[in-house]
């Protein structure tokens, strides 16, 4: 036996001299509470990951490409109203009280999103909450962490824009400090709104339904923006014959958006600023809203944070009741697959539509899908100086356009796959289970609807444009072999470059391996069409002045991108299999 | 039923796992013992097919891992120590899916699940998403889906973790069970009260390599430990110092 030990003196109480003095709470500061954020987003900033350089660069070509479009339209617009006499100031505050107005109803939707995660499912809440953390502590760190994690993208599209109006407009070196003065409420305030109606909601409903219908609502919405600002054909209000008469349209603008909203305050702060009459009023509005509202918000939080936080831990109950008509129905249809492949392709299936965030994409999917149908319909094909050639050639830059769209489609919805699998990887692995049949499952389940989606958007769009017969069947063969590409190459990035750890499937697709799938993509798109061009307009052209197109142009062209898309389809599904093999977790 | 000959795992240059040598027989239930580190669920999860050796061989009912992964691995279940399963499949659909990948379907297949769900008291869960289970409850639906394509050969990592007492207690049951029936069980753990009592044989792995190695009586005889019990055995080859400075921790 090991000599049993003396535990009377190491348990004893603290002796004195220690760090604390008797009587006092503990008190951790609001800094300390975000400490572990700090010291995560360093050392990941000091990571050695790989393509972590190559990354970044992209990222930043990408960003500042952004930023210089953004600048540049802006600023030649600007340029222009600045120069157009009486309305020309009120063309610029109107453009930027709308485009305000869009930050802060994306503000709030993000920020009633991510208070959900940061308030109420993160996983460093059980230590906080648990500890000795004061409550308006606790609030401070968590509204931070919100307003970080919701505006940053805002603030980065805002920099190019003010940059745009303190340039035009004179605004000098003291412009960017006012514009911090300005947006940094505007920030805050939808923060804190955000978590108020996210801290009533969890109150209602328990977290994770919370999650399930805000994600929903979110998709929904934005969806329901972007249809309608497309269906209302903005373009048609440029045309000068809709305005009765310039003391009207004057009216309109002169007319506030919406004066309450603090979007309107900033936009009459910058533009009162940049025209020389500052509107203190403005100012002072913002910085005593955002306090009130803090304030408020924070008498909120600690009347319902702890019921709220205690209900966000029951989880919702969701039975399933198998042996419907569908399921039985699947059952049947998938029969023929034998039973290992059938049920991969059930659990496929199922945890795709059980899962709100990712099935709730589907509804912006389908928006994009009639916003492009929506401007084929519209594209101006028809009169004078449109050619044959170019109503032919429309539906083969469709290939491009549609391309993208379903390498878009399958980066978010077949590139996870094999990620997804990570936490899973021990049963699947001590399986006598192939890896190629669980390859199988995942490329075939994402690209058949794929392959519908893509077979019925270029059908319509050709059917709307009524193209050769020649087009028709170019274009459904070429999107049809371009998605089986297009998978392929999805699933094998996806499993080259797997993010085993990440749990959001829609976070994947901006991994370096998903930059990496884009990048082929593009490439597989791009040649594929440049292969076909050739033939294509040798055909065209012999169709045109009644001759006959060279056979052995056509077979080599369209033989090429056939044998290019199937080499991208097969290849990257054959280092998957083998990088899957070599996988140990 | 599970034959080991110098098999070895190194990451780099670190050797995790260094030339052991194991011999399971056909009926027996078998403890893997070790500190934290030492080596056991590396070694578990290459005989479960999930990493792969840097040399040696594994042979499962006969057949080797390296040469025929997929029938070594037909004659196998495996139970990890982290209960990580599909969140959006219903208990009965989880273990329809692992049924699924040994080829297992049917009526059979559907009252074996039936019987292990109501063994572990989850019959009134098994139409809930796994999301809303807890823990324990995820382990024993895990456990389950060991069981239910009746495999020849049971890997077990840390089977007590999360498990409430009467499951803990129907799971000793399942395994003696299960190894009188004639099947073969390997299990990890720390609580040395159950591998003591339950265990046929047992090996004692520390730092990559087995130290110890046979039944109690023999472990007692090789390591001269007279009438000790396994905890005593188990800190004199891991280190019983560990706990010398006890004193000089707490006043710190």
């Amino acid at each position: 036996m090991p000599e049993q030990q003396d535990f009377g003196a190491a348990l004893a109480p603290r002796r004195s001299g220690s760090q604390r003095t008797v009587g006092m709470l503990p008190d951790p500061p609001l800094l300390h509470l975000l400490l572990p954020k700090w010291l995560t987003a360093r050392s990941r900033a000091a990571s050695g990951e790989k393509g972590r350089g190559a990354r970044i660069a992209v990222l930043a070509v990408t960003g500042f490409l952004f930023w210089a479009f953004v600048f540049g339209v802006l600023y030649r617009l600007l340029t222009y109203f600045r120069g157009v006499q009486e309305i020309g100031q009120l063309l610029a505050g109107k453009l930027l009280g709308l485009i305000l107005l869009g930050f802060t109803s994306i503000l709030l939707l993000s920020n009633v999103i991510t208070a959900l995660s940061s308030f109420f499912l993160a996983k460093d809440l059980d230590m906080l909450v648990a500890g000795p953390v004061d409550w308006l502590r606790l609030y401070g760190a968590k509204l931070l962490e919100t307003v970080v994690a919701s505006s940053w993208m805002v603030l980065l599209v805002s920099v190019p824009m003010f940059t745009a109006y303190g340039m035009v407009y004179d605004g000098g070196w003291f412009f960017p400090l006012v514009v911090i003065a300005l947006m940094l409420p505007l920030f805050v305030i939808p923060a804190v709104v955000g978590s108020a109606v996210t801290l009533a909601l969890v109150n209602i409903f328990p977290a994770r339904r919370t999650r399930d219908i805000l994600s929903v609502i979110a998709v929904m919405t934005a969806g329901g923006i972007v249809l309608l600002f497309r269906l209302i054909r903005p373009e048609q209000l440029a045309r000068p014959e809709g305005f009765r008469s310039l003391v009207d349209f004057i009216a309109v603008l002169r007319t506030p958006t919406s004066p309450l909203l603090p979007s309107e305050w900033v936009q009459k702060a910058t533009m009162g600023y940049l025209n020389g009459e500052p509107d203190w009023l403005a100012m002072y509005l913002l910085w005593t809203t955002a306090a009130a509202a803090i304030v408020l918000g924070a008498l909120l939080h600690r009347w319902l944070y702890l019921d709220g936080f205690s209900k966000a831990q029951e989880s919702a109950q969701q039975f399933v009741r198998g042996g419907g008509r569908l399921a039985r129905f699947g059952d049947w249809a998938l029969k023929p697959l034998g039973t290992l492949r059938r049920e991969l392709v059930l659990k496929e299936l199922r945890l795709f539509f059980r899962d709100t965030t990712q099935w709730s994409q589907l509804i912006l999917l389908a928006v994009l899908v009639v916003v492009y149908v929506f401007n084929i319909k519209y594209l101006p094909l028809r009169g004078e100086g449109i050619t044959f050639f170019l109503v032919n050639v429309v539906p083969f830059l469709n290939l491009v356009l549609a391309g993208f769209v379903l390498a878009s489609i399958a980066a978010r919805f077949i590139f996870p796959g094999v990620s997804l699998e990570g936490r899973t990887l021990w049963l699947l692995r001590s399986s006598p289970m192939r890896v190629r049949d669980l390859l199988w499952a995942k490329f075939w389940v994402g690209t058949t609807p794929l392959l519908i989606l893509a077979v019925a958007i270029v059908g319509v769009t050709d059917y709307m444009l009524q193209v050769t017969d020649f087009m028709f069947y170019v274009s459904v063969i070429t999107i049809t072999l371009m998605t089986f590409a297009l998978s392929g190459l999805a699933i094998g990035f996806g499993t080259m470059f797997p993010q085993f750890e990440t749990e959001n499937a829609a976070q994947i697709p901006t991994s370096f391996g998903g930059l990496l799938y884009m990048m082929a993509s593009v490439a597989v798109i791009g040649g594929v069409v440049i292969l076909e061009a050739r033939p294509v307009y040798s055909y065209l052209s012999a169709k045109a002045f009644g001759t006959v197109a060279d056979p052995t142009e056509l077979v080599l062209g369209f033989g090429a991108a056939a044998l290019l898309c199937i080499g991208a389809t097969i290849v990257p599904i054959n280092i998957a299999l083998n990088r899957l093999e070599a996988v140990e977790r | 039923m599970i034959e080991i000959l110098k098999l070895t795992k190194q990451y780099g240059d670190f050797t995790a796992v260094d030339a052991i040598d194991l011999v399971v027989p056909r009926g027996e239930l078998f403890g893997f013992l070790g500190p934290n580190g030492a080596g056991k669920t590396t070694t578990l999860r290459m005989i479960a097919g999930i990493l792969k050796p840097t040399g040696g061989t594994i042979r499962v009912a006969g057949v080797d891992m390296r040469a025929d992964p997929i029938t070594a691995k037909s004659k196998l279940g495996f139970i990890p120590d982290r209960p990580f399963i599909y969140e959006k499949l219903t208990g009965s659909e989880f273990l329809r899916f692992v049924a699924g990948l040994y080829d297992q379907r049917g009526d059979e297949v559907e009252h074996r699940a039936r019987e292990l769900l109501a063994l572990f008291d989850l019959e009134e869960w098994r139409d809930e998403l796994v999301e809303s289970y807890s823990h324990g409850m995820r382990q024993k639906l895990i456990i389950s889906s060991a069981f239910v394509h009746r495999p020849e050969v049971i890997v077990v990592d840390e089977p007590m973790v999360g498990l409430d007492p009467k499951a803990a207690r129907i799971l000793k049951d399942l395994f003696r069970e299960y190894t009188n029936r004639g099947h073969t069980i390997i299990f990890s753990t720390h609580t040395l009260e159950v591998a003591e009592s339950l265990c046929d044989r047992l090996a004692i792995i520390v730092n990559g390599r087995i130290k110890a190695y046979g039944t109690m009586v023999e472990l007692r005889r090789d390591l001269e430990g007279g009438e000790r019990g396994l905890e005593e055995i188990f800190l004199r080859l891991t280190g019983e110092n560990a706990a010398r400075n006890l004193m000089d921790v707490l006043d710190a």
